[in-house]
């Protein structure tokens, strides 16, 4: 076990907690989904987001250990568990995001660190600073088209791969974990500016949001 | 507008992505108590401006946010090459040289681009 210094971010006591969508949906408004709806957007909210960084074979071991899930070694890789629930993305060659739901991020960091010793490596919290959203419906590839500069055609964005590009006018880590489902990270300052303009683009699909 | 290749994505990304970030292969004088004013000057604040090909480092700001180099022709702005950090570039002056029949091909290039 390593010296540093770590604490569990979520608090004991029962306090209200909110996501950085909470504010859009009270403040930007909310379509309801309807049967005309082609584009479903959601959030995941409060999932747990570590940043694991060091070398992909150290790594690898551990993160295999701890969760079931291999390493993506192959840029623009991105794993998931058998549930769905837990996924490891490539960032860089030296740095992988990997999201786990709610509760499990310090136990989780724990097990790592614990794992990987005194190996050369750094694990960072970053659950507060972003969140998870979900777009999907058979509109959901076109109002990516009309937001993000990278090509997310199917034939060029396959299932299981995810990306870090621009956004209109901000950055998101952009994910396809299965066939009819694109995932969004993004970050905390610039959530309510992508919801919006969601809303906006997804407007001529009758976007909806699911809470 | 480039399209251009990380090294480290491996895959062709849009010019958005990137910044670039000055002259590459600049060596930091080994001791630099020991080198004169005009060697740490010239460390510091002088740079090549050539005309022809040129080795950049750029930054995959956007994406995977690695440093890299690119080989650039300052003339037809076309990108002869990129390569990870630390390595050595393929396409040099000598070797576009070698290779191009004239120095006015080049530039005629150029103007079209
Ligand atoms: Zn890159």
């Amino acid at each position: 076990m390593s010296k540093v210094a770590t604490f569990d971010t979520r608090a004991e006591a029962d306090l209200p907690v909110a996501t950085p969508m909470a504010y859009s949906f009270a403040h930007s408004g909310a379509p309801a989904v309807t049967p005309q709806s082609r584009v479903v957007l959601r959030e995941r909210p409060l999932q747990g987001h570590l940043i694991l960084r060091g070398g992909a074979i150290v790594l690898d071991e551990a993160v295999r250990k701890v969760l079931g899930i291999n390493l993506p070694g192959e840029p623009q890789a991105l794993t998931l568990d058998e549930s769905g629930q837990r996924s490891v993305q490539w960032l860089s060659p030296d740095e992988w995001l990997v999201i786990v739901p709610d509760g499990e991020a310090f136990e989780l960091e724990t097990a790592l660190r614990h794992e990987l010793a005194d190996a050369h490596y750094a694990i960072s919290d970053v659950s507060g600073g972003q969140t998870l959203l979900e777009l999907e419906g058979e509109g959901a590839t076109e109002v990516l088209m009309k937001s993000v500069i990278y090509d997310v055609h199917p034939s060029h964005f396959k299932v299981g791969k995810g990306v870090t590009t621009v956004f209109a006018k901000a950055t998101v880590i952009l994910r396809r974990p299965s066939e009819t489902r694109w995932e969004l990270v993004v970050r905390r300052s610039f959530a309510d500016y992508t919801y919006r303009w969601l809303l906006d683009a997804g407007d001529e699909f009758a976007i909806g949001v699911e809470r | 507008m480039f399209i251009i290749y990380c090294p480290y994505c491996c895959e062709y990304r849009e010019e958005e992505e990137f910044h670039p970030k000055g002259q590459a292969h600049i060596e930091r004088p080994k001791d630099p108590e020991a080198c004169s004013d005009e060697e740490w000057g010239d460390y510091l604040f002088f740079r090549d401006n050539p005309r022809g090909v040129h080795h950049e480092m750029w930054v995959h700001a956007a994406g995977c946010r690695k440093f890299f180099n690119v080989t650039r022709h300052t003339v037809s702005y076309k990108i002869l090459e990129t390569y990870k950090m630390g390595e050595k570039p393929s396409v040099t002056a000598e070797s576009v040289a070698a290779t191009t029949a004239t120095p006015e091909s080049v530039q005629k290039e150029g103007v079209r681009a």
